[in-house]
């Protein structure tokens, strides 16, 4: 069978169980709909947590990018990971006692304002709608390349299949279809990793074949390997990093912040029975994101190797044009590989000098892999499957905080306070959809800075949502005034950054007019401690919080009486 | 209230928040110290294919930040009891 009916088997496979799931796992309330009737068990909410997380890029872009970037892939690596270690210590199991459906309502009703509360709608819609317009983008492009439909249809479909889910299950829905996007895309990740491991160093495992020796019969370590060959060919060295030690340290800590202050991935703490159930699905959580995000950087050596030694031979003098591998005649029509063959001597040469003939766009590493290491076409179907499941686990995720600050944050808790729980599911699956229309729209027309937008996304979620929560935890006493002061000098802060450095003068985007050397992706970190200080600041000038708002933070601080998530 | 005294309730936050501190202390060392920081310094230092620097920060650090919140997890449960704060 030949991969393209193989793909549509497969993806066609996974959409009949996906639809399966909601149609079973249908919403009937607001709490269903919002927190899944709070009863999701913590090892299955960690599944489901891993895959709202790990996105079309985690899965797609990131092992490409760090073969590119060598050990600078760490940020990401790290970045995307630590973060739970603070959402499981310092947030999950507080919010999950305090028991309310999103994030907008615990910054409301801890610094007693309407006014935190809008604050925190608009900056959780705007994180999430920069986030959503990558996801369904994504589906669009696996959709393109697999099954040569138009990127347009590719996302219709996309939008069709997360629109029926969405609306119909809302978040218990989303929680069981998840879960099983999650064992996809975890197979489909995992499947050509261990087989392209066993290629080349003789392990089964990515992780340990990652340090191990060449089965080539050298005795030479991988990664020494790849070092000589990078140095030789005009790169730096893989294991050793361009970016500066103070930029490498922010970002990472912008990005880790940041995954702790994403609307939807704390909302999913929201849906576990109880305090102890947070926790644990947090470990979990890390569980089965460190699975992908351990095998990740290993799947980038042997790409990286691989390539380098497909495209320059085994004696490195170049492999002759006219007898290259199909999959680089395949990645050529895509426009992703280009050959330029400047000496003319009918040989394809890849290097980071002058000699270089080579244009390889990062983002085909994953997808391509497979065909590099001629793994049979069952394989790259999967990989098209697992795909689509992280784009579509993500949208799902990011559109329901949509439709829940409208629905459950500005209409029942601002404009339309005494509407009923039938009236507020109603405009919760309304908003869906028109989110859900959007979002399609906006994949279908990228706006050209979806890539700069990620950053925004991180550094906004690190300079307002993080601080205000910490503070809302960790000190009885912080107000309104200094909660709502610090969030917007935060943002205001982060966000001049970014926007000039990215919109208005991306000319000056050099290390050497960059505030002491942190570039706009780690200045989130900066605008963290902003808020912190002027939060500080401002409630030190002012009264502190009254006393039932005293008792409500001591009364989070344990976990015992903690009932099911509700509206009060 | 939910504690036996005040006091409880004071020994009880002072010990969440020292057991905080203590891990958030080994997550910042694995991650900004051992994989940024000091990855240099590490690099020179070989483990198994990998340099160590390295090593922790695209694999160690990863690991034991699994290993930090299933500790907190346990601790953290024991000591709901010890206070008879846990939610049976």
């Amino acid at each position: 069978m030949d991969v393209q009916l193989l793909t549509f088997i497969i993806i066609g496979a996974s959409f009949a169980l996906y639809i399966g799931i909601a149609i079973w796992a249908r919403a009937g309330s607001t709490n269903e709909f919002y927190v899944a009737g709070g009863g999701v068990p913590p090892v299955m909410n960690g599944m489901a947590t891993a895959a709202d997380w790990m996105s079309a890029a985690s899965f797609i872009s990131m092992a490409g990018l760090i073969s590119f970037m060598g050990y600078d892939g760490a940020v990401y690596l790290m970045g995307w990971t630590g973060g739970y270690v603070l959402l499981a210590l310092c947030l999950a199991p507080y919010l999950r006692k305090f028991g309310k459906f999103t994030v907008p309502d615990f910054i409301g009703d801890r610094y007693y304002s309407q006014t935190a509360r809008t604050v925190a709608v608009f900056c959780a819609i705007f994180v999430c709608f920069t986030y959503v317009a990558g996801q369904m983008r994504g589906v669009g492009v696996v959709f393109s390349r697999f099954l040569e439909v138009d990127i347009v249809a590719g996302v219709i479909i996309g939008m069709a299949i997360v629109f029926f889910y969405t609306v119909l299950g809302g978040m218990k829905g989303i929680t069981y279809t998840q879960v099983a996007q999650y064992c996809v895309l975890i197979f489909a990740y995992l499947v050509p990793a261990v087989f392209i491991s066993i290629m080349i160093t003789g392990h089964f495992l990515p992780q340990t074949g990652f340090g191990a020796t060449l089965a080539d019969g050298s005795g030479m370590y991988l990664l020494e390997k790849l070092d000589q060959l990078s140095l030789e060919l005009g790169f730096n060295e893989y294991t050793s990093g361009t970016k500066s030690t103070i930029d490498v340290f922010f970002i990472t800590f912008a990005l880790m912040v940041g995954t702790a202050g994403l609307p939807h991935v704390i909302v999913r703490f929201f849906t576990v029975p109880k305090v102890r159930d947070a926790r644990k699905s947090a470990g979990w959580a890390l569980v089965f994101i460190a699975i992908l995000y351990t095998t990740a950087p290993s799947l980038a050596a042997f790409a990286r190797t691989n390539m380098i030694g497909t495209i320059n031979g085994p004696d490195m003098t170049g492999t002759s044009y006219a007898e290259a591998p199909a999959w680089i005649k395949n990645w050529e029509k895509t426009g992703l590989i280009t050959f330029e063959d400047k000496n003319g001597d009918g040989k394809m040469f890849y290097s980071g000098d002058d000699r270089n003939e080579m244009k390889v766009d990062r983002d085909i590493m994953v997808l391509a892999n497979p065909e590099i290491a001629n793994l049979p076409a069952w394989v790259i179907a999967l990989v098209a499957a697992g795909g689509v499941a992280a784009a579509l686990s993500t949208s799902a995720g990011l559109l329901l905080v949509i439709s829940t600050s409208v629905s459950h944050d500005l209409l029942k808790r601002n404009f339309m306070p005494n509407i009923t729980d039938k009236a507020e599911l109603f405009y919760a699956r309304l908003a869906a959809a028109i989110a859900i229309i959007i979002a399609g729209y906006f994949g279908i027309n990228p706006p050209g800075f979806v890539a700069q937008v990620v950053a925004f996304a991180f550094g906004l979620a690190a300079s307002s949502f993080f601080p205000a929560i910490i503070m809302g935890i960790f000190s009885k006493r912080m107000n309104n005034k200094g909660a709502i002061a610090g969030m917007i000098c935060g943002i205001a802060f982060t966000a001049a950054y970014i926007i000039y450095f990215k919109f208005i003068n991306p000319a000056a985007n050099i290390p050497d007019n960059w505030l002491f050397g942190v570039s706009p992706e780690g200045i989130g970190t900066m605008g963290m401690i902003v808020n912190f200080v002027v939060a500080y600041l401002v409630f030190k000038a002012t009264d502190e919080a009254p006393e039932d708002i005293q008792e409500l933070v001591e009364s989070i601080r344990y976990p015992k009486g903690s009932g099911e998530a509700s509206a009060h | 209230m939910a504690f036996r005294s005040e006091e409880d309730k004071k020994a009880y936050w002072k010990e969440n928040l020292s057991l905080l501190v203590k891990l958030l202390i080994i997550w910042f060392v694995v991650s900004f110290g051992a994989g940024i920081l000091f990855a240099d310094v590490l690099n020179n230092i070989q483990f198994f294919g990998f340099k160590l620097g390295f090593w922790f920060a695209q694999q160690g650090a990863i690991y034991v930040f699994v290993v930090l919140i299933f500790v907190y997890m346990a601790r953290m449960n024991a000591l709901d009891k010890k206070y008879g704060v846990d939610e049976e």
